[in-house]
């Protein structure tokens, strides 16, 4: 294998837990609520499947924790947004330093303890026969993690549910205009709780992929801000689940070319300018606002986003 | 002929608070007829409505379709019992089409499927003769082509009961015919149809029976033919009431032009020309009225004229210009104009604050220094309140825990008290009750009297006549000419609104 | 049957404090579940915070920053204008400070430190005038940016710890050389200066938001834009105006953590202070004298928190988790202030 597809390959990877708490976040969004949450749902997610992973061994179990602790984020966040009405982005917020806080106390126990090894395993690597032996789309797609197959997966699955089936053009009107969603017979809380819900399995599961395949030993912090990206990412990708796929990987490549350029020295015009670590680690950061500017001079604020997001639904409101 | 009953509401109780919009209501529609129900703003119809397609939960009282006793809890359960909706503010999302629109929410299979939904509807459309377009996107489509997809809306679901929340309001004299000749169509065809509405002349024109409401409360049903507006009218108010709007005479002599507008253009991005005024002037101890059907440019004017948007052309106010200048610079020059803004919890109030904060929001930038007089403030809202009657514990509290009316009589109160030379006030008794009506027309009133320049924008043509000493109609954006409101006609204004340009009228007054 | 409706009044305070006792028990339920004793928990909270002279001057030492960066968010929140961006601020302002105390040493220090204060106050405005500026102009979300610009901030202050401005003195340890000394706050009482400026801005925060003019246009601007335009007021200026004075305060936090407590600038300073300082801030429903008493509740959290890791081994981080749930019980008691739950009567009882 040469350098590029390797490096094409950590890339994908390190797309992959972007992906999957974009798509989260899709799912949340299209439902008409900002999660900020996103990075404390990713934090539970990692640690209730490190913990799950660690002590039954089974990566099945280690699978469904994941999932079940972004979604336990994704509940307490549910619960105050969609039936008290409380504030999205304060509650977002407060997810995080709730979650964020849960995984690194009880993380302790487990500090520096590395995944166990089966568990690793049946959720690593897996070539795709056939398909793995295609030059560079083979190493670089077909060679990967269970976490990687799933994600890309779920991406276009998401595109076809809200595309073709009713229960995705109706979450869309959820989203759209919750008032006429009820009117048209939708039972708005039931198709929001079950999205935001779902959004947060999958935030969990970005975080799992982290501490189960990825790292794989517990470390506090693991996120280390992935799920604050992913909120930009999720605009960046104009809610479409497909083109996450391709924002999250050039988030990837951005990521991968940190690792590998850091302490590289370049020269710019006769300045001898280092590329710290530090340096190329604010580069999403800068990539997303110029992304967020950009799409907003474009569109001008109309049709960007789910136009019901951020506000609360109450039907006998006057 | 004894007709099946489609539905039956009986003793239908609903509270908000202590605000009982619906306390006994009792409602029969037949199949195959036009049920009108006729009420004045906060009669509670709208209530009675979004009850019976289960947005509200009632208090109280039975709903009986087709003769049993059902459960409407939510809009689901509404759709089910054949009851469809259409709202007077269209609940259809911007960004999808309009077959989606239609679909949409409905217990089909897992996968949607496309052609067939758009035969279907299409099959609709030409059974009840509705021109629509199924790909089109509903944020691109004119007020007329929303309420198609709201009607096909119902039927594709197989409503069997049909709501409709004030149709008319928004539509022209025309596209109001055609929607009847579309509800005549459905009732033919054996649905009951119910119109929701406040214009007496609609209930004559289109209903069979009609029954009226007043402070939630349904004070009787009777066979449309039977009955002539004038009873009509008696019944909603409750008492043989004048409901003709008190017009206050003023002397021809003390009548000269305070604003005066001309070539006034307003153009904006994307959206074409919106507003156009050759000529027109607006008198000292006069009421000039603004008709015109919805959106026909009534708020550009008003927003143009008080400095908030960008338009072209020539408005002067005692002499002086104003176009150009923003708000504050108006104030800074000493220019005053009392502006009631259409929808006053959307601009003119800010509904989180107090009703003191509320009150200083015109003479707040004349106190000393970068600081405020909270107590002269203070002062001043409490003498508002008192001088405009303004019912509430007191001026700390919020505005928007107050009633529409206590809200409208702060927002003109505070209006009026700058002292202006010309007051603008856009639909002033929206959604308010006669009580309150009269207070604001009163207020006005004594406004003329004291020589100030008033511009009337309504949307109650009886109204218009009665209050108004000449009235201006607007089409499109245009003004279609101006006529005496003491000789004029509804059926003049009618014309005109419709677009109809009757060169004579335009002279009229002064 | 329940239903909700609508309330007319609420009692704010009575139902703030219900919620923070709430709170306190669920949180206690968790830190049991987790396999503490709670009343253990908060007990040594409160004695890692009380129990000495020292440790109240700790506790008082953590609300400084809190509260600065509460108020400035305060400022932005009274116009809806969403920044999340505190901690960057922050960042910036202690940079911009560091900068100033490690180069500048011709003039005398008090003059120095005027000069820290402006470069503070400057760069943190201007990190917060970004997001504003994108907003007025473009109609950018400003959510997002002050939350993206915070990560660049934190990143530069690596950097520069790392790389660019790391201590030659300091035997290759990534570490910022420390303030002169006369350029360190000097402790009054025991605690270092910077509690006066906080205080002295509490007042003047107050006043601002409560006396002046353009406390009064930002209120009518968070509550309706149209109507704010419609009464003449220049909404972008404002806009502008107040994002730069509410980052510019944040700013003036991070000087005084660098120069007060740190004596230098790093990476870590910031721990998250200021989303707290936002979640105070929302809290408070933006009033300058409770977000004082809850910046004090809130750094008995982050002292206790860190006073049991040391005697107790229990993770600090069970006062984020603490702070979480108050947070989370606080935003879900919003919802009893403004609608009720009534218990109706069914259908069937009521058709009798």
């Amino acid at each position: 294998m040469n350098e590029a597809t390797l490096f094409f390959q950590m890339s994908v990877q390190l797309g992959t837990p972007f992906l999957l708490a974009t798509l989260g976040g899709i799912l949340c969004e299209k439902a008409g609520h900002l999660n900020l949450g996103i990075e404390g749902m990713m934090m539970l997610g990692a640690f209730f499947g490190f913990q799950a992973g660690f002590l039954s061994h089974s990566p099945a179990a280690a699978l469904l924790m994941a999932a079940a602790g972004g979604a336990l984020g994704a509940l307490i966040y549910a619960i105050i947004t969609v039936t008290l009405m409380g504030n999205q982005t304060v509650t977002g917020f407060a997810l995080t330093i709730f979650g964020t806080g849960l995984a690194n106390f009880l993380g302790k126990a487990y500090s520096s303890q590395i995944m166990d090894s089966t568990v690793t395993a049946a959720l690593g690597n897996h070539s795709i026969p056939g398909l793995s032996k295609i030059p560079f789309l083979g190493p670089v797609l077909f060679s990967q993690s269970l976490f990687v197959y799933l994600s890309l997966f779920l991406a276009v699955g998401l595109l076809f549910y809200y595309q073709k089936t009713r229960f995705g053009l109706a979450v869309r009107m959820v989203g759209e205009n919750p008032g006429t969603a009820d009117a048209s017979g939708v039972n708005v809380t039931l198709y929001k709780y079950v999205h935001i819900l779902l959004g947060g399995a999958l935030c969990g599961l970005g975080g799992g992929y982290l501490s189960l395949v990825y790292v794989p030993y517990w470390q506090d912090n693991i996120t280390a801000g992935m799920g604050w990206i992913a909120v930009a990412l999720v605009i960046f990708s104009g809610w479409n689940p497909v083109k996450a796929i391709f924002g999250c990987y050039l988030f990837g490549v951005l990521k991968g070319m940190t690792l590998k350029f850091q302490g590289a020295a370049l020269s710019v015009l006769g300045l001898d300018i280092s590329l710290a670590a530090q340096v190329m680690d604010m580069l999403p950061y800068i990539l997303t606002v110029a992304v967020l500017v950009l799409s907003a001079i474009s569109k001008k604020g109309a049709g960007a986003g789910p136009a019901g997001v951020g506000k609360p639904y109450f039907r006998e409101a006057r | 002929m004894e007709k099946r009953i489609a539905v039956e509401l009986r003793h239908i109780k609903k509270h908000f608070g202590p605000v009982k919009a619906n306390d006994n209501v009792n409602l029969k529609v037949c199949a195959g007829e036009i049920h009108a129900i006729l009420g004045e703003n906060g009669s509670g119809k709208s209530t009675l409505m979004n009850v019976l397609s289960g947005l509200y939960a009632p208090d109280g009282g039975e709903i009986l379709v087709g003769g049993t006793p059902v459960c409407i809890r939510s809009p689901k359960d509404a759709i089910l019992n054949g009851i469809g909706m259409i709202h007077q503010h269209f609940k259809l999302v911007d960004a999808l089409c309009a077959w989606e629109n239609i679909v949409g929410g409905m217990k089909t299979r897992a996968l949607l499927r496309k052609k067939r939904a758009v035969a279907e509807i299409m099959a609709l459309c030409e059974k009840y003769g509705l021109p629509l377009d199924p790909e089109k996107k509903v944020c691109r489509m004119t007020v007329g082509e929303k309420q198609t997809v709201e009607i096909v809306k119902a039927l594709y679901r197989g409503a069997e009961i049909l709501i409709l929340d004030e149709p008319t309001a928004v539509l022209t004299v025309q596209e109001t015919e055609r929607l009847f000749e579309i509800l005549r169509e459905m009732k033919a065809k054996g649905r009951a149809v119910i119109i929701i509405t406040h214009k007496l002349q609609e209930v004559m024109n289109v209903s069979d029976r009609v029954t009226v409401l007043r402070k939630g409360v349904s004070v009787d049903s009777i066979v449309t033919a039977e009955s002539d507006p004038a009873r009509l009218a008696e019944l909603m108010v409750g008492r043989a009431v004048d409901i003709s709007v008190p017009y206050v005479e003023t002397p021809r002599e003390r009548r000269e032009p305070v604003l005066s507008i001309q070539n006034l253009h307003l153009a904006e991005r994307g959206t074409g020309e919106k507003l156009s005024i050759d000529q027109l002037d607006v008198c000292s101890c006069e009421i000039l009225g603004i008709a015109g059907v919805a959106d026909s440019g009534q708020r550009e004017l008003c927003e143009s004229i008080v400095g908030l948007r960008a338009a072209e052309g020539s408005v002067l106010l005692k002499g002086a210009e104003l176009i150009g200048l923003d708000p504050r610079a108006m104030l800074r020059q000493g220019v005053r104009i009392g502006f009631v803004p259409e929808d006053r919890l959307g601009m003119g109030l800010a509904s989180g604050l107090n009703i003191s904060d509320n009150a200083a929001l015109r003479t707040y930038c004349s106190d000393k220094g970068p600081f405020l007089n909270k107590k002269a403030e203070k002062a001043q809202a409490v003498r508002l309140t008192e001088r405009y009657h303004v019912s509430t514990s007191g001026v700390d509290q919020p505005i928007q825990s107050l009633s529409g009316g206590n809200i409208q009589k702060v927002l003109l109160g505070r209006e009026i008290d700058q002292g202006a030379d010309l007051f603008i006030a856009a639909y002033p008794v929206r959604g308010l009750d006669i009580g309150a009506s009269t207070f604001i027309y009163e207020q006005l009133n004594e406004e003329k009297k004291k020589g100030v320049a008033i511009l009337f924008i309504g949307e109650d043509l009886d109204v218009l006549l009665g209050i108004c000493d000449r009235i201006a109609v607007l089409h499109g954006g245009e003004l279609m000419g101006v006529v005496d409101a003491k000789t004029a006609t509804k059926e003049q204004l009618g014309l005109l609104m419709m677009g109809q340009r009757q060169e004579e009228t335009s002279h009229a007054a002064n | 049957m329940l239903r909700i409706e609508r309330k007319t009044n609420s009692r704010f305070l009575l139902q703030r404090m219900l919620s923070l006792v709430a709170a306190l028990a669920a949180a206690g339920v968790v830190v049991a579940i987790c396999g503490y004793d709670p009343f253990v928990v908060y007990r040594e909270m409160l004695k890692g915070s009380f129990s000495s002279v020292y440790y109240v001057q700790q506790t008082v030492q953590k609300i400084i920053p809190l509260l600065m960066m509460g108020l400035g968010v305060a400022v932005c929140f009274k116009m809806n204008f969403i920044n999340i961006g505190a901690e960057g601020q922050f960042y910036m302002g202690a940079t911009a400070a560091t900068y100033v105390a490690l180069n500048v040493s011709g003039p005398p220090a008090p003059v120095v430190m005027l000069l820290m204060f402006a470069a503070a106050f400057l760069a943190g405005g201007c990190w917060c005038l970004i997001a504003g500026y994108l907003k007025s102009k473009w109609g950018v979300s400003e959510t997002l940016v002050t939350l993206m610009l915070n990560y660049v901030a934190i990143k530069l202050v690596s950097y520069l710890q790392y790389v660019l401005w790391k201590d030659p003195q300091s035997f290759g340890f990534p570490k910022i050389a420390n303030y002169p000394v006369e350029l360190q706050l000097k402790p009054v009482l025991g605690v270092h200066s910077g509690w006066i400026v906080a205080l002295l801005l509490t007042v003047l925060i107050w006043v601002l938001l409560h006396r002046s003019k353009l406390g009064y246009e930002l209120s009518v601007m968070g509550s309706n834009e149209q109507t704010a335009r419609y009464a003449g007021m220049n909404t972008k200026k404002i806009l502008l105006l107040a994002s730069l004075l509410g980052g510019g305060i944040c700013g003036l936090a991070g000087l005084i953590q660098a120069a007060g407590a740190e004596r230098t600038l790093n990476d870590q300073m910031g721990g998250g202070m200021g989303y707290t300082a936002i979640a105070i801030a929302y809290m408070s429903r933006m009033e300058p004298p409770v977000i004082l008493a809850v910046s004090f509740l809130f750094s008995i959290l982050l002292q206790g928190g860190a006073y049991m890791q040391i005697s107790m081994q229990i993770p600090s981080a069970a006062g984020d988790v603490i702070q979480g749930i108050i947070l989370l019980f606080i935003l879900g008691s919003e919802f009893f202030s403004t609608y009720r739950v009534v218990l109706t009567r069914t259908r069937k009882e009521a058709a009798k």
